[in-house]
């Protein structure tokens, strides 16, 4: 089962990616976004996961157990904070959108629109 | 002396910090005179570490954690003058923005300098990194403040420009964490050395081939590499002046230096004998964004978007310097990025006087108007000059390393399509000055010939010192770059850095077992002797494209109405491919990785 964690990770990827494409709904493609991340976390920690290790505090454990990876954990972490501010961001930015254009299709929200 | 290298980082991110916890006492002068003070000492520090290279160590560790029998165990920032120089770049530039901005945005308050100071201290520290994770974390910060500093207008369409442009790069960082992830599954290392050096045994299989595809994807949609390049103009057309300014200058160019950073210190070496495949694709790659873009830059109308494209092709011309591995080539890439940035800057600056004292950025509104500041006009027709390459000055210098290095390589066919983008984007530049400053060329445009909007302009009232706050930057980031081509050692200089860049092991033996002599002392080959020819052709070409834009209708209408016709159909293509929808971006990006993928594991033997 080595090929599980990354078969998640890829399936996480591509089905948030197929969402926002296909988004009709600004905080559905922000959603989205944050599963495409979650794809992240899955791929760090399964690289870092030993089986039947213990998780990496030696308070009750001699220090020579085997012990998962906690570099990734820490990785993990900052990527999470990171996501958690730019979701945060997005979803400030599509609020003030919602106010001046009373809507969140991204088909109808535009950087530039011709003149007429 | 160690000690100094973290503090072009550390300084702007505490004023940062100072300013916000401040910001209901402090006055807005008061955090302008801060913040530019911050700006101007982040500037002098890099410049003391260049100057006094020689008495540095190549890599500083946080905490004192020196690394034991060549494993890392803390993080460093290391130092060489690639690296060094774009960081005082990005210092300069971000220093010229807020001097820039001191009669900006009249009522904001704190928080933009706020942002600004994050932003320019997370580009600095992005360029000294030594470790690929801190090189990531930098990579967000700089794209988390740049997405908040894009929407700060908090108008419909900057409002739109800063989500397309927050979500195409935040799944670029995503790809990139994602290499690095498998790199770090793959050799159990974050420092960039390290990794180098475990790596380097290691034969180019389908593990190794998928994170380097996963990380540069992720750099080249920030280094808008076509076709990841669509959030770019986006972006710029709506982020206000002076961020524009950073923006164009360093942000995007600092894509493609993360990409030399990754290729040179991790994956050189493992990827050695696959360069003539790699080669290819980039150069293609470069090429095709030189082209588009420049084609682009040409149909615009809005002036940021005008030059948001300029920028997207000479990040092609950059990604084709740096991808034909050899340090002449990788010299002149360097050149080119740091020129680029300087005049790029100050043509920015120059559009953000017209939207201040005409009110708009659309070249047909402004058209005639612009003799109201003709102090400026002369800036930007001068930048538009440099821009098109015209010898002997910055952007030829580093063309003409470029092109006598694809030359050696056998590529002399780049410089053709380098002579097109150059003469497109100068001409553009010229095509505008002309109608803007000297009231040129006709009156309306087609409508066909781009997008555009009324924008609100940024500032309120005149003041007697706005003049010189806001043209004083322009003008000297334009001298500046006219300023450092006459330095002759320039291309020395310039090849001096990219032969450090590219020596790996050099580097690796100087961050873990502290053999600095093994990356200083490196071997530097002969600088490439080029013409001026190129340079004045495509000078030549920019004056030419700006003429028959602004007169063919005067000098022919027969033939002007041919042009009309047959460019009509591939000049909507492209407009409807840049269509501002950001799934379609999203599409873009999957194909554009899925394509980047393919072509190498089709080339790779």
């Amino acid at each position: 089962m080595r090929w599980l964690p990354f078969a998640v990770t890829a399936w996480l990827f591509f089905v948030g990616l197929y969402g926002m494409v296909t988004s009709r709904n600004m905080i559905h493609l922000i959603i989205c976004l944050a599963v495409v991340q979650s794809s992240t976390y899955v791929l760090i920690l399964s690289v870092g996961y030993r089986t039947g290790a213990i998780a990496p505090v030696f308070a009750d454990w001699p220090v020579s157990t085997p012990a998962v990876d906690p570099v990734v954990h820490a990785l993990a972490l900052t990527d999470i904070v990171v996501g958690a501010t730019v979701t945060a961001l997005l979803l400030v930015l599509t609020l003030q959108i919602m106010k001046a254009d009373k809507t969140i299709d991204p088909d109808k929200i535009q950087p530039l629109r011709k003149r007429k | 002396m160690n000690h100094i290298l973290p503090l072009p980082v550390a300084i702007p991110l505490a004023v940062a910090a100072f300013l916000t916890a401040a910001s209901s006492v402090i006055s807005r002068r008061t955090a302008d005179w801060v913040a530019i003070t911050t700006g101007a000492v982040s500037v002098l520090l890099c410049l003391l570490v260049l100057v006094r290279l020689e008495e540095i160590p190549v890599a500083y560790w946080f905490g004192g954690w020196q690394p034991t029998n060549g494993i890392a165990f803390g993080i460093a920032f290391t130092v060489d003058r690639f690296g060094l120089v774009t960081a005082a770049n990005v210092a300069l530039l971000g220093t010229a923005s807020l001097i820039f901005s001191y009669h900006y945005f009249d009522s904001v308050g704190t928080l933009f300098h706020t942002l600004m100071l994050v932003f320019i201290g997370s580009m600095v520290g992005f360029c000294l990194s030594g470790d690929l994770f801190t090189f990531f974390v930098f990579f967000e910060l700089m794209g988390a403040t740049a997405f908040g500093l894009t929407g700060y207008k908090v108008e419909e369409s900057s409002l739109s420009g800063a989500i397309n442009f927050a979500v195409t790069n935040s799944i670029g960082a995503f790809l990139m964490f994602l290499g690095i992830g498998l790199v770090y599954g793959r050799t159990g290392a974050l420092n960039m050395a390290q990794i180098g050096r475990s790596l380097a045994m290691a034969s180019p299989d389908s593990l190794l081939l998928a994170s380097f595809v996963l990380i540069m994807s992720g750099l080249f949609i920030k280094g808008s590499i076509v076709p990841f390049h669509f959030w770019l103009s986006d972006a710029h057309a709506v982020a206000p002046t002076p961020v524009c300014v950073l923006f164009s200058g360093v942000m995007v160019g600092l894509g493609l230096f993360g990409g030399a950073r990754v290729y040179w210190a991790i994956f050189s070496e493992s990827l050695h004998s696959q360069e003539q495949a790699l080669r290819t694709v980039l150069l293609f790659g470069g090429i095709f964004t030189a082209l588009l873009g420049g084609v682009m830059c040409f149909l615009q109308r809005h002036l940021k978007r005008l030059l948001a494209f300029s920028s997207i092709s000479h990040m092609g011309i950059i990604l084709v310097a740096f991808s034909l591995f050899d340090p002449v080539g990788l010299a002149g890439g360097v050149i080119y990025f740091l020129i680029h940035g300087l005049i790029k800057g100050g043509l920015f600056l120059c559009v953000g006087i017209l939207l201040h004292r005409l009110e708009s950025v659309d070249e047909f509104d402004l058209r005639g108007k612009g003799r109201a500041v003709p102090l400026s006009g002369v800036v930007f027709a001068l930048g538009g000059l440099l821009l098109a390459g015209m010898p002997p000055f910055g952007l030829s210098i580093g063309k003409g390393l470029i092109e006598s290095a694809a030359e050696k390589a056998g590529y002399g066919w780049t410089k053709i399509a380098f002579f097109f983008a150059s003469a497109l984007t100068g001409g553009a530049v010229l095509r505008a000055a002309g109608r803007i400053f000297l009231g040129l060329g006709r009156e309306k445009g087609e409508e066909k010939t781009g997008a555009t909007e009324q924008e609100k302009p940024e500032t309120k009232g005149s003041h007697g010192l706005m003049l010189w706050v806001t043209f004083g930057p322009a003008a000297a980031l334009i001298v500046l770059s006219v300023l450092l081509s006459a330095s002759p050692d320039l291309s020395r200089h310039g090849v001096k850095a990219a032969a450090e860049f590219q020596n790996w092991r050099g580097y690796g033996e100087a961050v873990l077992y502290g053999k600095d002599q093994a990356f200083r002392n490196v071997q530097v080959p002969p600088v490439a002797k080029f013409s001026p020819v190129s340079g004045a052709l495509s000078t030549l070409g920019a004056v030419l494209f700006a003429i028959l834009s602004l007169f063919l209708f005067k000098l022919s209408k027969k033939a002007f109405k041919f042009m009309d016709r047959s460019t009509d159909l591939p000049v909507r293509a492209l407009q409807a491919v840049h269509s501002g929808h950001v799934a379609e971006y999203i599409a873009w990006i999957a194909f554009g990785v899925g394509a980047f993928g393919v072509c190498l594991a089709i080339l790779l033997q």
